[in-house]
């Protein structure tokens, strides 16, 4: 066992792991933060993402050892207090789910889309950007578009604050 | 996944140190591969040795008539080099095309050439530029380098440090990915130099691993156009049949890569 330590949605965090601890399992085992899900066993369905030094990753695929010292957002991190983060907004409102598992993954996956690209994405570049995410009810459609309304919303307020 | 030692190393000279003598231990850079294999337990090292957090293995730099990438170089960092995407586009947009965004975010090239993956996009990207794969020991040629599925001529303490590639006058890769895993189901890699010689390398579809094709290279040396190779077949009793797609069918996508890398190029 080894211990490690890093700073989880603005809080500094240590705890006891094994070489072998994946990032997701540490975070749900041992944080009690079981919005980051695990959909799979083979790193392809991307419910697990997490942002850590603030790139998306997949958490299940980088040992919690790795992380020590790092900078961690999961999907508990992003609203502040009730009010929820534009693309966590974005998803109710364009019904960008039905059963919710993939929904932690592709939100975190659409916050670092968009940063990237600073708000400027189209279809193609969210059908293309979403290429590591799995859903399994919607279809995509209305997870595209939730992604474009936040963008276009994120990319907005950018320009409304730099006037 | 069985329980495995974690190690940091500080330095390439420490990881060396840390693999010598140690025939069960593993290097781990990126994870992309190595720990989905060790959480399907198709890999069990005893230890493993991460130089991911190793500064001097990040970076990219042009030197001369070439780039220098540090083998610690995420592929989304090669995929937004601007100066990879005026001088090497082809490398630029094979890094882009790797797996997904978050595995990009992780993966590091000197990773994906060390584990020479039949399917994997880099190995292709080197033998077509004619890269040098630098180690903790020696330089290597990428014609040198690839030895087979999953073999390199890695020694098993020795560490990629980083690929020198040189600037060609064109480049370009096209593939064709497993619409589930994004691995290429084949992927050519099209280079032209300013001595107006050409180099042509296919990844994805070959039984040993990457592999040239000398006949598309001589055709193209003499007329670089898309129809220069639209005949040319390579033999389909070398490459990988398998559920996705049969040896034949693999050589008829391999003339069809060749064919869009060379318009896109």
């Amino acid at each position: 066992m080894a211990t490690v330590s890093m700073t989880v949605n603005g809080k500094t965090v240590t705890g006891e792991i094994e070489g072998r601890t994946l990032l997701s399992h540490f975070l749900r085992e041992g944080l009690g933060l079981t919005g980051t899900h695990i959909g799979c066993d083979t790193s392809q369905c991307g419910a697990c993402v997490v942002h850590v030094d603030g790139k998306a990753v997949k958490s299940c695929t980088m040992l919690a050892a790795q992380a020590d010292g790092c900078t961690v957002t999961t999907i508990e991190g992003l609203a502040r207090g009730d009010q929820l983060h534009p693309v966590q907004a974005a998803f109710r409102e364009h019904h960008g789910l039905q059963c919710g598992f993939c929904t932690p993954g592709m939100i975190m996956a659409a916050v670092d889309m968009i940063e990237r690209h600073g708000g400027k994405l189209d279809e193609a570049t969210i059908r293309h950007e979403l290429e590591g995410n799995i859903c399994r009810c919607t279809g995509y459609h209305n997870i595209v578009k939730a992604i474009k309304a936040a963008a276009d919303e994120m990319s907005g307020s950018v320009a409304t604050a730099a006037e | 996944m069985y329980a495995t030692n974690y190690h940091r190393a500080g330095s390439v000279d420490e990881a060396a140190g840390l693999l010598a003598g140690n025939d069960e231990a593993k290097v781990l850079a990126g994870g992309q591969t190595l720990i989905p294999t060790m959480k399907q337990r198709l890999a069990a090292p005893t230890d493993v040795v991460d130089i991911s957090r190793i500064e001097a293995l990040r970076g990219i730099e042009k030197s001369g008539d070439a780039y220098v990438i540090k083998a610690g170089t995420r592929h989304a960092d090669v995929a937004g080099d601007a100066g990879l995407k005026a001088d090497i586009p082809g490398l630029a947009a094979l890094a882009g095309k790797i797996g997904d965004p978050h595995v990009r975010h992780r993966g590091t090239i000197g990773g994906s050439i060390a584990n020479n993956d039949p399917a994997a996009d880099y190995p292709a990207g080197m033998l077509a530029l004619g890269a040098t794969i630098v180690t903790n020991k020696r330089e290597i040629a990428a014609d040198e380098f690839f030895a087979g599925l999953f073999e390199t001529a890695l020694e098993e303490d020795e560490i990629v440090t980083a690929v020198r590639v040189p600037v060609p006058a064109k480049s370009a890769y096209s593939k064709f990915p497993n619409p589930a895993s994004r691995y290429a189901m084949a992927g050519v890699f099209v280079a032209k130099f300013a001595d107006g010689s050409v180099r042509v390398a296919a990844t994805g579809a070959g039984a040993d691993g990457v592999f040239r094709i000398p006949e598309m290279e001589s055709a193209l040396a003499s007329n670089w156009s898309p129809e220069a190779v639209a005949g040319i077949a390579v033999d389909a009793s070398g490459l990988l049949g398998d559920i996705h797609g049969s040896a034949e069918y693999r050589a008829n996508l391999v003339t069809v890569m060749a064919k869009r890398a060379v318009a896109a190029a």
